[in-house]
């Protein structure tokens, strides 16, 4: 398949709808050639099904799928230059593990195989284990040797579909570390899903946040976790505090915001709205606490409050300080040394370098959104 | 927790016996279980075999009236053999012809209702099926009407010129292969089924994604997980095919009979029990020789 010439990957106002569900829905985007792009999403928000129509494995309701300049899109999945590691796995139980990797070497009828599959196992550490079937192994060696099957291709584009999420947390990090490192030596284009926040951010060039069938952001990690475009991108990579307020315009590159009784500003490059209702975001670990308001350092800003809860995570603390008003404000404090604890109960002040806040459009509606309750630590998990 | 505490700490000791009185209950309890049926085959089964095998070997001269006598008589075996090898021959090549014709029939309809019927599924298997809640005898019948010489069918293919004026479908090879086809057909569909039912379709979009054609993921991948289900299939319907009478006897002549005629005129009819015994024994021989080497071929082909 490599004859076919090479180029980005496109989607172009790309839908898929199951009768009246629209599973994606107007999607477009690019993946430059060679590079690893993350697909990122809460479960259900379409992911598996984007990957599906890029390899032909769905027929798209509407949109294109491009390769370079040439439409993919209704072009049969055994005829498409792009392979998949399944999130089932979906390895062949009826052969070994040396021909499940050397099935689509064989399909397209190259005879010398060996030295390729070899190779290939020994790249996912899996040397010796040729003669075993998929039932033999573990669900993280199956993971590997799925990708070892797609891999061995050498197609334009791979893609992964949550393909660490059986693998305990050590194997997982050794994974990333190890895929990363593939696909940086076969230059191959990785499209990879994953609802991992973290491992989104430490493996992709680009990732796009997925919600609901659309693309809500698309940048680098670091842009992407510094400047959030909506309240669930803030929300789902990370977390932020975001405050409820009413943006009065711009003046002298800033924009000013009331959010509770409290006057606040925020760099012009900073907001995505100067105008009507906005959320004023702040990550927890770009807020600090201190004793009272005279400790705040010039160009600051705060809120007041008090501490109701700590927990000790190691690397940091992170704190919960209710404000006045009643939200809860989320505040990791680094575990450096330089600052002492807070207790519980005490009055705290947290405060902000403007620079660090961001400023989100807002439905009416939307009151404060803090931190959500995770379901997997973050901090916790290296 | 009691047993795990009696677990010796020391290496290379055996854990202690558990009371033997215990131990001796669970050992016989496998056996007791087994009873009732090793009872049932040993009544029903293991004695008239007994029973056949000696008859085979009786004297030929002897008749019901005038008794027989035991004279290990193994010249009934080739002697049975000279007389009756065409209808041997008979016998394997129309149960191998009818199954062909209903795996060329049955493997893609149990594909279909095992994969692409959907909420059709039951139904279809239940269709599959409802033939057997009628007799045997009476779908045979039934299918001698439907080829019958002044039948719509034969009228039909007369005036179509697919028969000649005078052609006729019943009492033909054809009719008797046909028969044994219709007859035997669930057997071989529904453990079929039953194993294309638990192929997974995302191991074909697995094999598609890896430059597998429809053709060729069959091939290499439907194929070979359906071999449980066709081995089971085939053998369900090429053992009692080849053994079959009823086919040849309604849909038939004499032309037509197979090894079951014989077996049956020989046993009801001419009432020469060595001859019939000697038969029932070289069918179960011949069908456990080409049972074998099928199991054999198909055994080591699933492997590949
Ligand atoms: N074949 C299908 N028929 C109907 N709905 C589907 C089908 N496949 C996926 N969906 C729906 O589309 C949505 C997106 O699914 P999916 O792409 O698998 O999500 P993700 O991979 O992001 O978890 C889900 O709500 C799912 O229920
Ligand atoms: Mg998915």
């Amino acid at each position: 398949m490599a004859e076919t010439p090479a180029g980005d990957l496109r989607l172009a106002n790309l839908t898929k709808r199951f009768g009246i569900f629209t599973a994606v829905d107007d999607l477009s985007l690019t993946v430059p050639q060679g590079s690893f792009f993350a697909l990122l999403g809460a479960s259900g928000c379409g992911k598996t099904t984007t990957l599906r129509m890029i390899a032909g494995l769905e027929e798209p309701t509407s949109g294109q799928v491009l390769l370079g300049d040439r439409d993919i899109a209704r072009l049969r999945p055994y005829k498409r230059p792009v392979n998949t590691v399944f999130q089932s796995y979906a390895l062949f139980p009826h052969l070994n593990i040396f021909e499940n990797v050397a099935f689509g070497l064989r399909r397209r009828g190259i005879r010398s195989v060996d030295d390729e599959v070899l190779r290939m196992l020994s790249l996912v550490q899996l040397d010796g284990y040729g003669n075993r079937r998929p039932a033999q192994l573990s669900g993280g060696q199956q993971q590997r040797v799925a990708l070892a099957r797609a891999l061995i291709n050498r197609p334009q584009v791979l893609l992964l579909d949550e393909p660490l999420g059986a693998l305990d947390l050590k194997l997982r990090r050794q994974m990333q570390i190890e895929l990363k490192r593939i696909q940086t030596e076969v230059g191959i284009t990785f499209v990879h899903v994953t609802h991992d926040q973290e491992e989104a951010m430490t493996m992709a060039d680009t990732v796009a946040v997925m919600n609901a069938g659309r693309i809500e952001q698309l940048g680098a990690p670091a842009d992407i976790y510094e400047f959030p475009a909506t309240a669930f991108v803030a929300n789902f990579l990370g977390q932020s505090n975001l405050l409820a307020g009413e943006a009065a315009g711009t003046a002298g590159g800033e924009v000013a915001v009331t959010a509770h009784g409290g006057r606040f500003s925020v760099p012009a490059g900073r907001a995505r709205a100067d105008r009507g209702a906005v959320h004023l975001g702040v990550r927890p670990e770009k807020l600090h606490l201190v004793g009272s308001a005279d400790q705040v350092p010039a160009g600051h800003q705060h809120v007041t409050g008090v501490v109701t809860d700590a927990s000790y995570v190691g690397v940091s603390t992170q704190y919960l300080l209710r404000t006045g008003w009643g939200t809860e404000l989320s505040v990791f404090a680094a575990n450096s040394g330089a600052v002492a604890q807070v207790p519980v109960g005490s009055e705290a002040v947290a405060y902000w370098d403007p620079r660090h806040a961001f400023l989100l459009p807002r439905d009416v509606a939307d009151s404060d959104r803090t931190s959500p309750v995770l379901d997997e630590p973050v901090g916790a998990s290296s | 927790m009691t047993l795990l505490a009696q677990v010796p700490t020391g290496s290379g000791q055996p854990p202690p016996e558990p009371p033997a009185a215990r131990s001796g209950r669970y050992r016989l309890l496998p056996y007791l279980l087994l009873l009732p049926g090793a009872a049932w085959l040993l009544v029903f089964f293991g004695v008239p075999l007994v029973q056949l095998a000696s008859a085979s070997l009786y004297d030929p001269s002897g008749s019901l009236s005038t008794g027989y006598a035991m004279t290990w008589a193994f010249g009934n075996y080739p002697d049975v053999l000279q007389a009756y090898w065409p209808q041997f021959l008979r016998s394997f090549g129309y149960a191998g012809v009818a199954l062909v014709l209903a795996l060329l029939l049955g493997y893609p309809l149990a594909y279909a209702i095992a994969q692409k019927a959907g909420r059709w599924k039951n139904l279809l298997l239940v269709c599959v099926v409802a033939p057997m809640f009628t007799s045997f005898l009476v779908r045979t019948l039934a299918w001698k009407t439907i080829l019958s010489d002044n039948g719509a069918l034969v009228g039909l293919l007369r005036d179509v010129h697919l028969l000649a004026p005078d052609g006729r479908l019943l009492a033909t090879p054809f009719a008797v292969v046909l028969g044994l086809t219709y007859n035997f057909l669930p057997f071989l569909v529904l453990p079929l089924y039953a194993s294309l039912e638990r192929l997974d379709y995302r191991l074909l979009e697995a094999a598609s994604d890896l430059y597998a054609s429809p053709v060729e993921a069959f091939r290499r991948v439907t194929l070979p997980l359906s071999m449980p289900g066709l081995i089971a299939g085939t053998l369900l319907f090429f053992i009692p095919a080849s053994g079959d009478y009823i086919n040849a006897e309604l849909l038939g002549t004499p032309n037509e009979y197979m090894i079951g005629n014989v077996i049956d005129s020989a046993f009801l009819v001419r009432l020469d029990y060595p001859q019939g015994a000697a038969l029932s024994f070289l069918l179960m021989a011949a069908i456990l020789a080409v049972v074998f080497g099928y199991l054999r071929r198909a055994g080591t082909e699933e492997v590949l």
